[in-house]
Protein backbone atom coordinates (compact mmCIF):
# COMPACT_ATOMS: atom_id res chain seq x y z
CA UNK A 1 0.00 0.00 0.00
CA UNK A 2 2.72 2.42 1.02
CA UNK A 3 4.89 1.49 -1.94
CA UNK A 4 1.99 1.97 -4.32
CA UNK A 5 1.20 5.44 -3.03
CA UNK A 6 4.86 6.41 -3.09
CA UNK A 7 5.10 5.29 -6.70
CA UNK A 8 2.05 7.37 -7.50
CA UNK A 9 3.54 10.45 -5.85
CA UNK A 10 6.87 9.92 -7.57
CA UNK A 11 5.12 9.66 -10.93
CA UNK A 12 3.24 12.87 -10.13
CA UNK A 13 6.54 14.68 -9.67
CA UNK A 14 6.71 14.91 -5.90
CA UNK A 15 9.81 13.56 -4.22
CA UNK A 16 8.81 11.18 -1.45
CA UNK A 17 11.69 12.16 0.78
CA UNK A 18 14.01 15.13 0.53
CA UNK A 19 16.66 14.32 -2.01
CA UNK A 20 20.23 13.89 -0.83
CA UNK A 21 21.19 15.86 -3.88
CA UNK A 22 20.08 19.42 -3.09
CA UNK A 23 19.40 20.33 -6.67
CA UNK A 24 18.01 18.27 -9.46
CA UNK A 25 19.49 20.19 -12.36
CA UNK A 26 16.90 18.86 -14.79
CA UNK A 27 14.15 20.48 -12.73
CA UNK A 28 15.81 23.87 -12.71
CA UNK A 29 16.59 24.46 -16.35
CA UNK A 30 14.33 27.51 -16.35
CA UNK A 31 16.73 29.27 -14.01
CA UNK A 32 19.30 31.56 -15.55
CA UNK A 33 21.61 31.32 -12.54
CA UNK A 34 24.09 28.45 -12.41
CA UNK A 35 22.32 25.33 -11.14
CA UNK A 36 25.05 24.26 -8.73
CA UNK A 37 24.21 25.49 -5.23
CA UNK A 38 27.80 26.47 -4.52
CA UNK A 39 27.90 28.81 -7.49
CA UNK A 40 24.39 30.15 -6.99
CA UNK A 41 25.06 30.96 -3.36
CA UNK A 42 28.42 32.54 -4.14
CA UNK A 43 26.73 34.76 -6.71
CA UNK A 44 24.06 35.79 -4.21
CA UNK A 45 26.61 36.51 -1.48
CA UNK A 46 28.71 38.55 -3.87
CA UNK A 47 25.66 40.58 -4.90
CA UNK A 48 24.57 41.24 -1.30
CA UNK A 49 28.10 42.26 -0.31
CA UNK A 50 28.35 44.57 -3.31
CA UNK A 51 25.05 46.22 -2.35
CA UNK A 52 26.13 46.57 1.26
CA UNK A 53 23.33 44.38 2.62
CA UNK A 54 25.66 41.87 4.30
CA UNK A 55 29.15 41.98 5.75
CA UNK A 56 31.27 38.95 4.73
CA UNK A 57 33.17 39.00 8.03
CA UNK A 58 29.87 38.73 9.90
CA UNK A 59 28.89 35.81 7.66
CA UNK A 60 32.15 34.05 8.54
CA UNK A 61 31.51 34.66 12.23
CA UNK A 62 27.96 33.31 12.06
CA UNK A 63 29.09 30.12 10.32
CA UNK A 64 31.93 29.72 12.82
CA UNK A 65 29.51 30.20 15.72
CA UNK A 66 27.25 27.38 14.58
CA UNK A 67 30.07 25.09 13.45
CA UNK A 68 32.36 25.51 16.45
CA UNK A 69 30.90 27.53 19.31
CA UNK A 70 27.63 25.79 20.13
CA UNK A 71 26.33 22.25 19.78
CA UNK A 72 24.88 19.23 21.58
CA UNK A 73 27.78 19.19 24.05
CA UNK A 74 26.19 22.26 25.67
CA UNK A 75 22.95 20.40 26.26
CA UNK A 76 24.87 17.34 27.45
CA UNK A 77 26.63 19.46 30.06
CA UNK A 78 23.28 20.72 31.34
CA UNK A 79 21.86 17.18 31.50
CA UNK A 80 24.88 15.82 33.38
CA UNK A 81 24.65 18.62 35.94
CA UNK A 82 20.97 17.85 36.47
CA UNK A 83 21.80 14.19 37.05
CA UNK A 84 24.32 14.92 39.79
CA UNK A 85 22.74 17.99 41.40
CA UNK A 86 19.09 17.63 42.52
CA UNK A 87 18.79 21.33 43.37
CA UNK A 88 19.97 22.32 39.92
CA UNK A 89 17.62 19.76 38.36
CA UNK A 90 14.63 21.22 40.19
CA UNK A 91 15.65 24.68 39.09
CA UNK A 92 16.08 23.46 35.49
CA UNK A 93 12.63 21.88 35.41
CA UNK A 94 10.88 24.94 36.83
CA UNK A 95 12.87 27.76 35.18
CA UNK A 96 15.28 26.45 32.57
CA UNK A 97 16.42 29.89 31.43
CA UNK A 98 17.76 31.01 34.79
CA UNK A 99 19.12 27.53 35.56
CA UNK A 100 21.29 27.37 32.45
CA UNK A 101 22.46 30.94 33.07
CA UNK A 102 24.03 29.48 36.25
CA UNK A 103 26.16 27.23 34.04
CA UNK A 104 27.48 30.23 32.18
CA UNK A 105 25.09 30.18 29.24
CA UNK A 106 23.87 33.71 28.66
CA UNK A 107 20.23 33.87 29.67
CA UNK A 108 19.19 35.04 26.22
CA UNK A 109 20.25 31.70 24.84
CA UNK A 110 17.87 29.93 27.14
CA UNK A 111 14.97 32.28 26.77
CA UNK A 112 11.65 30.48 26.68
CA UNK A 113 13.36 27.14 27.10
CA UNK A 114 11.39 24.38 28.80
CA UNK A 115 13.08 21.19 29.98
CA UNK A 116 10.97 18.01 30.02
CA UNK A 117 12.00 15.15 32.28
CA UNK A 118 11.82 11.58 31.04
CA UNK A 119 11.10 8.93 33.67
CA UNK A 120 10.43 5.18 33.56
CA UNK A 121 6.71 6.04 33.20
CA UNK A 122 6.89 9.07 30.92
CA UNK A 123 8.69 9.66 27.63
CA UNK A 124 8.81 13.12 26.02
CA UNK A 125 9.49 13.62 22.30
CA UNK A 126 10.05 16.96 20.55
CA UNK A 127 9.10 17.82 16.96
CA UNK A 128 8.25 20.82 14.82
CA UNK A 129 5.64 19.64 12.33
CA UNK A 130 5.40 23.01 10.55
CA UNK A 131 9.08 23.85 10.06
CA UNK A 132 12.23 23.21 12.09
CA UNK A 133 11.94 24.83 15.54
CA UNK A 134 14.54 23.21 17.79
CA UNK A 135 16.31 24.04 21.08
CA UNK A 136 19.36 25.27 19.18
CA UNK A 137 20.74 27.43 22.01
CA UNK A 138 21.66 24.17 23.77
CA UNK A 139 21.88 21.72 20.85
CA UNK A 140 23.09 23.78 17.90
CA UNK A 141 21.35 23.54 14.54
CA UNK A 142 18.95 20.64 14.00
CA UNK A 143 20.07 17.54 12.09
CA UNK A 144 18.57 16.74 8.69
CA UNK A 145 16.36 13.96 10.04
CA UNK A 146 14.69 16.37 12.48
CA UNK A 147 13.79 18.66 9.57
CA UNK A 148 12.76 15.81 7.28
CA UNK A 149 9.23 15.22 6.06
CA UNK A 150 9.44 11.67 7.42
CA UNK A 151 10.04 12.77 11.01
CA UNK A 152 7.83 15.86 11.02
CA UNK A 153 4.85 14.02 9.58
CA UNK A 154 4.95 10.90 11.71
CA UNK A 155 6.17 12.06 15.13
CA UNK A 156 2.72 13.31 16.14
CA UNK A 157 0.60 10.44 14.79
CA UNK A 158 2.94 7.51 15.48
CA UNK A 159 5.52 8.53 18.08
CA UNK A 160 6.00 4.94 19.24
CA UNK A 161 6.72 3.82 15.69
CA UNK A 162 9.20 6.66 15.25
CA UNK A 163 10.90 5.70 18.50
CA UNK A 164 11.12 2.06 17.37
CA UNK A 165 12.77 3.27 14.17
CA UNK A 166 15.42 4.92 16.36
CA UNK A 167 15.82 1.65 18.26
CA UNK A 168 13.80 2.67 21.30
CA UNK A 169 10.87 0.37 22.05
CA UNK A 170 8.61 1.58 24.84
CA UNK A 171 6.26 -0.59 26.85
CA UNK A 172 2.53 0.13 26.48
CA UNK A 173 2.31 1.36 30.07
CA UNK A 174 4.73 4.24 29.41
CA UNK A 175 3.03 7.54 28.57
CA UNK A 176 4.36 9.26 25.47
CA UNK A 177 4.09 13.07 25.35
CA UNK A 178 4.82 14.69 22.02
CA UNK A 179 5.68 18.41 21.99
CA UNK A 180 4.95 20.12 18.68
CA UNK A 181 6.98 23.36 18.71
CA UNK A 182 4.37 25.64 17.14
CA UNK A 183 5.52 28.88 18.86
CA UNK A 184 8.66 30.63 20.12
CA UNK A 185 9.13 28.19 22.97
CA UNK A 186 11.84 25.60 22.80
CA UNK A 187 11.82 22.17 24.37
CA UNK A 188 14.74 20.07 25.57
CA UNK A 189 14.34 16.56 26.96
CA UNK A 190 16.14 15.59 30.17
CA UNK A 191 16.76 11.90 29.49
CA UNK A 192 16.87 9.24 32.21
CA UNK A 193 20.26 8.66 33.76
CA UNK A 194 21.32 5.20 32.59
CA UNK A 195 21.92 2.26 34.87
CA UNK A 196 25.57 1.56 35.66
CA UNK A 197 26.58 5.22 35.62
CA UNK A 198 26.67 5.72 39.40
CA UNK A 199 30.45 6.02 39.64
CA UNK A 200 30.96 8.32 36.67
CA UNK A 201 32.06 11.93 37.06
CA UNK A 202 29.86 14.75 35.78
CA UNK A 203 32.28 15.13 32.88
CA UNK A 204 32.06 11.45 31.94
CA UNK A 205 28.28 11.52 32.29
CA UNK A 206 28.09 14.40 29.83
CA UNK A 207 30.04 12.30 27.34
CA UNK A 208 27.25 9.68 27.41
CA UNK A 209 24.48 12.13 26.52
CA UNK A 210 23.54 12.17 22.83
CA UNK A 211 21.75 14.80 20.78
CA UNK A 212 19.04 12.24 19.99
CA UNK A 213 18.35 11.60 23.68
CA UNK A 214 17.78 15.33 24.27
CA UNK A 215 15.24 15.46 21.43
CA UNK A 216 13.59 12.39 22.92
CA UNK A 217 14.06 9.89 20.09
CA UNK A 218 16.50 7.77 22.08
CA UNK A 219 17.51 6.86 25.61
CA UNK A 220 20.99 7.33 26.97
CA UNK A 221 22.82 4.00 26.87
CA UNK A 222 24.51 2.52 29.90
CA UNK A 223 28.25 3.16 29.77
CA UNK A 224 29.00 -0.54 29.33
CA UNK A 225 26.81 -0.82 26.25
CA UNK A 226 28.77 1.71 24.26
CA UNK A 227 26.21 3.28 21.98
CA UNK A 228 22.93 5.00 22.63
CA UNK A 229 19.69 3.15 22.09
CA UNK B 1 -2.44 28.01 4.53
CA UNK B 2 -3.17 24.33 4.06
CA UNK B 3 0.22 23.78 2.47
CA UNK B 4 2.47 20.75 2.22
CA UNK B 5 4.60 22.20 5.03
CA UNK B 6 1.72 21.38 7.42
CA UNK B 7 2.54 17.69 7.37
CA UNK B 8 1.77 16.50 10.89
CA UNK B 9 -0.13 13.21 10.56
CA UNK B 10 0.91 12.28 7.01
CA UNK B 11 2.05 8.69 6.71
CA UNK B 12 3.82 8.05 3.44
CA UNK B 13 6.97 10.13 3.71
CA UNK B 14 9.21 7.07 3.99
CA UNK B 15 11.75 6.03 6.63
CA UNK B 16 13.64 8.54 8.76
CA UNK B 17 17.21 8.80 7.52
CA UNK B 18 19.41 9.07 10.57
CA UNK B 19 23.04 10.10 10.20
CA UNK B 20 25.48 9.49 13.02
CA UNK B 21 27.50 12.51 14.21
CA UNK B 22 25.93 14.77 11.64
CA UNK B 23 27.75 18.11 11.10
CA UNK B 24 25.90 21.46 11.38
CA UNK B 25 26.38 22.01 7.64
CA UNK B 26 27.04 19.30 5.05
CA UNK B 27 28.45 21.70 2.46
CA UNK B 28 30.03 25.14 2.85
CA UNK B 29 27.21 26.71 0.80
CA UNK B 30 24.68 25.63 3.42
CA UNK B 31 26.51 27.61 6.09
CA UNK B 32 26.66 30.63 3.78
CA UNK B 33 22.92 30.43 3.07
CA UNK B 34 22.21 30.23 6.79
CA UNK B 35 24.45 33.22 7.53
CA UNK B 36 23.03 35.23 4.62
CA UNK B 37 19.52 34.67 5.97
CA UNK B 38 20.51 35.73 9.48
CA UNK B 39 22.40 38.78 8.24
CA UNK B 40 19.69 39.93 5.85
CA UNK B 41 17.01 39.46 8.54
CA UNK B 42 18.93 41.88 10.76
CA UNK B 43 17.87 44.68 8.42
CA UNK B 44 14.46 44.43 10.06
CA UNK B 45 12.79 44.41 6.67
CA UNK B 46 10.80 41.31 7.54
CA UNK B 47 9.68 39.32 10.55
CA UNK B 48 10.58 35.78 11.55
CA UNK B 49 6.98 34.83 10.81
CA UNK B 50 7.31 36.30 7.32
CA UNK B 51 10.35 34.11 6.68
CA UNK B 52 8.32 31.04 7.61
CA UNK B 53 5.44 32.07 5.38
CA UNK B 54 7.82 32.61 2.47
CA UNK B 55 8.97 28.99 2.73
CA UNK B 56 5.34 27.89 2.84
CA UNK B 57 4.80 29.66 -0.49
CA UNK B 58 7.27 27.37 -2.27
CA UNK B 59 5.16 25.16 -4.60
CA UNK B 60 4.58 21.76 -2.98
CA UNK B 61 6.50 19.61 -5.46
CA UNK B 62 9.49 21.96 -5.18
CA UNK B 63 9.18 22.08 -1.40
CA UNK B 64 9.39 18.30 -1.14
CA UNK B 65 12.22 18.00 -3.61
CA UNK B 66 14.39 20.78 -2.16
CA UNK B 67 16.82 20.26 0.66
CA UNK B 68 16.33 22.40 3.77
CA UNK B 69 18.91 25.02 2.87
CA UNK B 70 17.76 25.21 -0.70
CA UNK B 71 14.40 26.33 0.68
CA UNK B 72 16.27 28.95 2.72
CA UNK B 73 18.07 30.12 -0.42
CA UNK B 74 14.80 30.37 -2.33
CA UNK B 75 12.90 32.24 0.36
CA UNK B 76 15.75 34.69 0.93
CA UNK B 77 15.66 35.71 -2.73
CA UNK B 78 11.87 36.08 -2.64
CA UNK B 79 12.06 38.28 0.48
CA UNK B 80 14.87 40.43 -0.95
CA UNK B 81 12.93 40.96 -4.17
CA UNK B 82 9.61 41.64 -2.42
CA UNK B 83 11.22 44.21 -0.13
CA UNK B 84 12.90 45.76 -3.19
CA UNK B 85 16.39 45.18 -1.85
CA UNK B 86 17.46 43.37 -5.02
CA UNK B 87 15.95 42.76 -8.43
CA UNK B 88 15.60 39.40 -10.14
CA UNK B 89 17.96 40.64 -12.83
CA UNK B 90 20.59 41.28 -10.16
CA UNK B 91 20.10 37.81 -8.69
CA UNK B 92 20.44 36.26 -12.13
CA UNK B 93 23.59 38.17 -12.99
CA UNK B 94 25.10 38.21 -9.51
CA UNK B 95 25.93 41.90 -10.12
CA UNK B 96 24.37 45.04 -8.70
CA UNK B 97 22.60 47.27 -11.20
CA UNK B 98 24.64 50.35 -12.13
CA UNK B 99 22.25 52.81 -10.50
CA UNK B 100 21.54 50.69 -7.41
CA UNK B 101 21.93 52.24 -3.98
CA UNK B 102 24.60 50.97 -1.64
CA UNK B 103 23.53 50.50 1.96
CA UNK B 104 25.39 49.75 5.18
CA UNK B 105 25.10 46.19 6.54
CA UNK B 106 22.81 45.91 9.56
CA UNK B 107 24.98 43.15 10.94
CA UNK B 108 28.75 43.56 10.95
CA UNK B 109 31.51 41.87 12.87
CA UNK B 110 31.41 44.85 15.24
CA UNK B 111 27.65 44.69 15.83
CA UNK B 112 27.36 40.92 15.89
CA UNK B 113 26.03 40.01 19.33
CA UNK B 114 28.17 37.53 21.28
CA UNK B 115 25.11 35.32 21.47
CA UNK B 116 23.10 34.94 18.30
CA UNK B 117 19.63 35.03 19.78
CA UNK B 118 16.44 34.47 17.85
CA UNK B 119 15.76 37.07 15.19
CA UNK B 120 12.31 37.85 16.52
CA UNK B 121 11.77 38.88 20.13
CA UNK B 122 8.26 37.42 19.82
CA UNK B 123 7.29 38.87 23.21
CA UNK B 124 5.88 42.33 22.74
CA UNK B 125 5.80 44.89 25.48
CA UNK B 126 2.02 44.94 25.60
CA UNK B 127 -0.92 44.09 27.77
CA UNK B 128 -3.66 41.67 26.84
CA UNK B 129 -6.10 39.80 29.02
CA UNK B 130 -5.91 36.01 29.01
CA UNK B 131 -9.15 34.55 27.67
CA UNK B 132 -8.47 31.10 29.09
CA UNK B 133 -7.23 29.75 32.40
CA UNK B 134 -4.89 26.90 33.24
CA UNK B 135 -6.92 23.70 33.58
CA UNK B 136 -9.70 24.94 31.34
CA UNK B 137 -11.13 22.71 28.62
CA UNK B 138 -10.87 24.40 25.23
CA UNK B 139 -11.54 23.62 21.60
CA UNK B 140 -9.36 24.74 18.74
CA UNK B 141 -11.19 26.70 16.09
CA UNK B 142 -11.86 25.06 12.76
CA UNK B 143 -10.12 27.58 10.55
CA UNK B 144 -8.60 27.20 7.10
CA UNK B 145 -6.93 30.55 6.44
CA UNK B 146 -5.02 31.10 3.21
CA UNK B 147 -2.48 33.16 5.16
CA UNK B 148 0.24 32.02 7.55
CA UNK B 149 -0.93 30.20 10.66
CA UNK B 150 0.68 28.09 13.36
CA UNK B 151 -2.43 26.04 14.09
CA UNK B 152 -1.71 22.79 12.23
CA UNK B 153 -4.51 21.06 10.37
CA UNK B 154 -4.31 17.95 12.54
CA UNK B 155 -5.19 19.99 15.63
CA UNK B 156 -8.16 22.01 14.33
CA UNK B 157 -11.59 21.54 15.83
CA UNK B 158 -10.11 19.42 18.62
CA UNK B 159 -10.70 19.48 22.34
CA UNK B 160 -7.85 19.85 24.78
CA UNK B 161 -6.81 21.32 28.11
CA UNK B 162 -4.81 24.43 28.88
CA UNK B 163 -1.76 23.25 30.82
CA UNK B 164 0.20 26.49 31.06
CA UNK B 165 -0.15 30.18 30.21
CA UNK B 166 3.14 31.27 28.62
CA UNK B 167 2.22 34.97 28.72
CA UNK B 168 1.85 37.42 25.87
CA UNK B 169 3.38 36.73 22.45
CA UNK B 170 3.28 38.16 18.95
CA UNK B 171 0.54 36.54 16.83
CA UNK B 172 2.13 34.93 13.74
CA UNK B 173 -1.03 35.05 11.62
CA UNK B 174 -0.84 38.84 11.40
CA UNK B 175 2.86 39.40 12.05
CA UNK B 176 3.83 37.28 9.04
CA UNK B 177 1.91 39.68 6.80
CA UNK B 178 3.15 42.94 8.35
CA UNK B 179 -0.40 43.44 9.66
CA UNK B 180 0.64 44.08 13.25
CA UNK B 181 1.81 42.04 16.22
CA UNK B 182 -1.71 41.45 17.65
CA UNK B 183 -0.20 40.59 21.05
CA UNK B 184 -2.10 37.92 22.93
CA UNK B 185 -1.69 35.07 25.38
CA UNK B 186 -0.06 31.85 24.30
CA UNK B 187 -0.86 28.57 26.03
CA UNK B 188 0.48 25.06 26.18
CA UNK B 189 -2.55 22.92 25.28
CA UNK B 190 -2.62 19.17 25.82
CA UNK B 191 -4.59 16.90 23.49
CA UNK B 192 -5.23 13.21 24.03
CA UNK B 193 -3.73 11.25 21.14
CA UNK B 194 -7.17 9.64 20.69
CA UNK B 195 -8.82 13.06 20.31
CA UNK B 196 -6.46 13.78 17.42
CA UNK B 197 -6.13 10.36 15.82
CA UNK B 198 -9.01 8.19 17.01
CA UNK B 199 -9.11 5.04 19.05
CA UNK B 200 -6.20 3.30 17.32
CA UNK B 201 -3.91 5.70 19.20
CA UNK B 202 -2.66 4.85 22.67
CA UNK B 203 -5.03 5.87 25.45
CA UNK B 204 -2.03 7.10 27.44
CA UNK B 205 -0.38 9.31 24.87
CA UNK B 206 -0.79 13.05 24.44
CA UNK B 207 0.37 15.79 22.08
CA UNK B 208 1.13 19.29 23.36
CA UNK B 209 0.94 22.38 21.16
CA UNK B 210 1.61 26.03 21.94
CA UNK B 211 -1.49 27.89 20.80
CA UNK B 212 -2.58 31.52 20.80
CA UNK B 213 -5.83 32.92 22.20
CA UNK B 214 -7.25 33.46 18.71
CA UNK B 215 -6.93 29.75 17.91
CA UNK B 216 -9.10 28.72 20.85
CA UNK B 217 -12.73 28.77 21.93
CA UNK B 218 -14.68 27.48 24.90
CA UNK B 219 -15.32 23.75 24.82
Amino acid sequence: MDATRRDFLAAAGAAVTPSADPVDAAEHQHQLVPPEPTLRVKALESLLVEKGIVDPAALDAIVDYFEHKIGPRDGARVVARAWVDPTFKQHLLTDASSAIAQLGYASVRGERLTVLENTPQLHNLVVCTLCSCYPWPLLGLPPVWYKSSAYRSRAVIDPRGVLREFGCTLSDDVEVRVWDSTAELRYLVLPERPAGSDLLSEHDLAALVTRDSMVGVAKVASPSLGDAQ
Amino acid sequence: MNGVHDMGGMQDMGPIKHELDEPPFHEPWEGRVYALNRSAAATGNWTLDATRYEIELIPPADYLRMSYYERWYTRLIELLVKRQMVTRAEVESGLAAKDSAKVTPALTLATLPPVLSAANPARPDANAAARFAVGQKVRTRNINPVHHTRLPRYARGKQGFVMRDHGIFVFPDTNAHFAGETPQHLYSVRFAARELWGNDASARDTVHLDLWDDYLEDA
